[in-house]
């Protein structure tokens, strides 16, 4: 029976897929490296080797240590929270009430409406004389700059963040309870366990694979913010918010620096590469099992 | 009983304020979009309910902005990159989860390299190659969608997704199908993807919502104000009308009225808890 088909179809099926991949991402992928080791700045056309001169650029520009520093200092923000609040909503979804699906719905929600939207629906929450600063008037807080204060603007781009992956990690933690045994929870009934104890003594030590594929995969995501960058603070105010992505972005599309957006684009793929390795190596290699 | 009610009354109260917040931004534009030019939205206290509500800021915008065009450029591109993300994932997935041919582990393994490229820091090259070939909007509007469409035309999840569905099923229908005299195209076409179409649903869906939502790619090679599609349409508003957040909150609030339809629909297949490996992270 295995010769119900002649020896090229099988890479006659693969071809349009491999050529896709090839063109958009191996070739590119490899280009990344070459660009970042040549020349541009004397012509653009006709590029001059430069070995690793533009990584000594690099590192020794003060912009790209605070765009370091920002990309990390939202991923801490954004990733705890994105493991722990998530499970806690599934946690209570998971209970056996009425109306549970229309809960689901109006908390995934956001997940489904484009980034901008959102990034503009929090602009305008966030706004000098907004509705966030009312809030704080009334429990007698200063109103904050949200945006425009250097303090405050990265903290209110990851609310944005946190708040668009709440109903993603959720449906992930909701399918991962379905799992739990629930003789378990039983037998910590039958123990008088708390509610509280219950969780901690059964649901989180059987959910640790899956907070731990929650924390690498909101890691990597964190790595790439974008969009709530651009719509709300545009990298500012003074480079507060300006993370890895939005600088390549400045510098390959606003500045025509091919060769700095280059080597931040190589710097970025291989601090995803180790993310996601972590990832493979430990949480997901029985899904991509060969 | 008392115990049981309070616990109930615990987990719907929680459950209702975290619905609560994640409506409020969308609610408080809404309120913004239906406020007259006689209703100050800066006011404090802010009046939550529209004094007057009108429609003045939704006919407003409509006028000025091509919402109608922007719905359908986002739908062709969204359209299309679900259409070939669908054949060119199901016809790569099926030899390598039904045939043996030379170098098929590494291919595959390639395949699956893709997922640790992140599209944000390839787009640069991506978008020389895209210039190169000519698939911008500068050399007309087919150019212009296929700039956008093509680099998402295919993806690993996809294959990844599509080769587990394939390798579900019974091997038996195949062999059988092939003593008929079925064609091995014929054998994929009119056995595995109808057997699969559960699966090729649920690809369809999130690739919809993927590209539909997508906007680093559109802003970066999009010049033309004719291609563009809803996101940067709607990002678009903020430099038109500045300081108008009157028309801002009601541009933005038309713009996710058809994804929040198509939602609802398929509602199921987004929060039925089977699909958490279908969407990019």
């Amino acid at each position: 029976m295995n010769t119900y088909y002649k020896k090229y179809i099988p890479y006659l099926f693969l071809l349009p897929a491999l050529v896709l991949l090839a063109v958009f991402f191996f070739l590119p992928f490899f280009d990344t490296f070459i660009i970042s080791l040549k020349d541009y700045s004397s012509d653009i056309y006709n590029p001059s080797f430069a070995g690793l001169n533009n990584y000594s650029l690099l590192f020794k520009s003060k912009e790209f240590y605070t765009v370091f520093f920002n990309t990390f200092l939202f991923l801490i923000l954004v990733v705890p929270f994105l493991a722990v609040f998530p499970l806690i909503v599934a946690i209570f979804i998971n209970q056996k009430i009425r109306g549970i699906s229309i809960y689901k719905v109006l908390i995934y929600l956001p997940v489904v409406v484009s980034i901008v939207v959102v990034a503009i629906a929090f602009k305008w929450l966030y706004a000098q004389e907004g509705i966030l600063n009312y809030f704080l008037q009334l429990l007698n807080i200063n109103p904050i700059g949200w945006l425009t204060d250097t303090k405050f603007a990265m903290l209110s781009v990851a609310i944005v963040t946190i708040y668009k992956g709440i109903g993603y990690y959720m449906m992930i933690y909701l399918s991962a309870l379905i799992g739990v045994p629930k003789d378990l929870y039983e037998a910590a009934d039958v123990d008088g366990a708390s509610v509280f104890y219950k969780h901690l003594t059964v649901t989180i030590p059987h959910l640790m694979p899956t907070i731990a594929l929650v924390v690498t995969v909101s890691s990597i995501s964190a790595l790439k913010v974008f969009a709530e960058i651009y719509v709300m603070t545009k990298g500012g105010p003074l480079n507060s918010t300006k993370t890895i992505v939005y600088y390549i972005y400045e510098r390959a599309f606003e500045n025509l620096d091919l060769s700095m957006a280059s080597c931040a684009s190589v710097i970025l793929l291989i601090v995803i590469l180790m993310f996601s390795i972590i990832n493979i190596t430990f949480f997901e290699s029985k899904r991509y099992k060969l | 009983m008392i115990k049981k009610y309070s616990k109930s009354f615990f987990i719907h109260s929680f459950l209702i304020l975290i619905s609560f917040l994640s409506l409020f931004p969308f609610l408080w534009l809404i309120s913004t979009a239906l406020k007259g030019i006689d209703e100050n939205i800066f006011q404090y206290p802010p009046s939550f309910l529209p004094k007057n509500p009108t429609f003045d800021n939704f006919i407003g915008v409509w006028k000025q902005i091509p919402f109608l065009l922007y719905f359908l450029n986002s739908f062709i591109v969204a359209a299309f990159t679900v259409i070939l993300n669908l054949i060119f994932s199901s016809l790569a997935a099926y030899p390598l989860a039904r045939m043996k041919f030379k170098g098929k582990n590494f291919i595959f393994s390639l395949i699956l390299a893709t997922i640790m490229i992140p599209f944000q820091a390839i787009m640069l090259p991506v978008y020389l190659i895209v210039l190169k070939l000519h698939l911008v909007d500068s050399y007309g509007c087919i150019s212009g969608y296929l700039g956008l469409i093509l680099p998402f035309a295919v993806n690993a999840f996809g294959i990844f997704l599509m080769r587990q569905a394939f390798l579900a099923i019974p091997k038996e229908m195949e062999e059988a199908a092939f003593i008929d005299g079925c064609s091995i195209f014929n054998i994929w076409f009119k056995i595995l993807m109808p057997m699969t179409a559960p699966t090729l649903a649920v690809l369809a869906i999130f690739t919809f919502i993927g590209s539909w939502g997508e906007f680093l790619w559109p802003s970066i090679v999009l010049t033309q104000k004719t291609l563009y599609t809803l996101p940067v349409g709607v990002n678009d508003l903020q430099g038109m009308f500045s300081a108008n957040w009157r028309y801002i909150a009601a541009g933005s609030i038309i713009s996710i009225i058809p994804i929040i339809i198509f939602f609802i629909i398929m509602q199921k297949y987004f929060v039925s808890g089977q699909n958490e490996g279908a969407v990019k992270g």
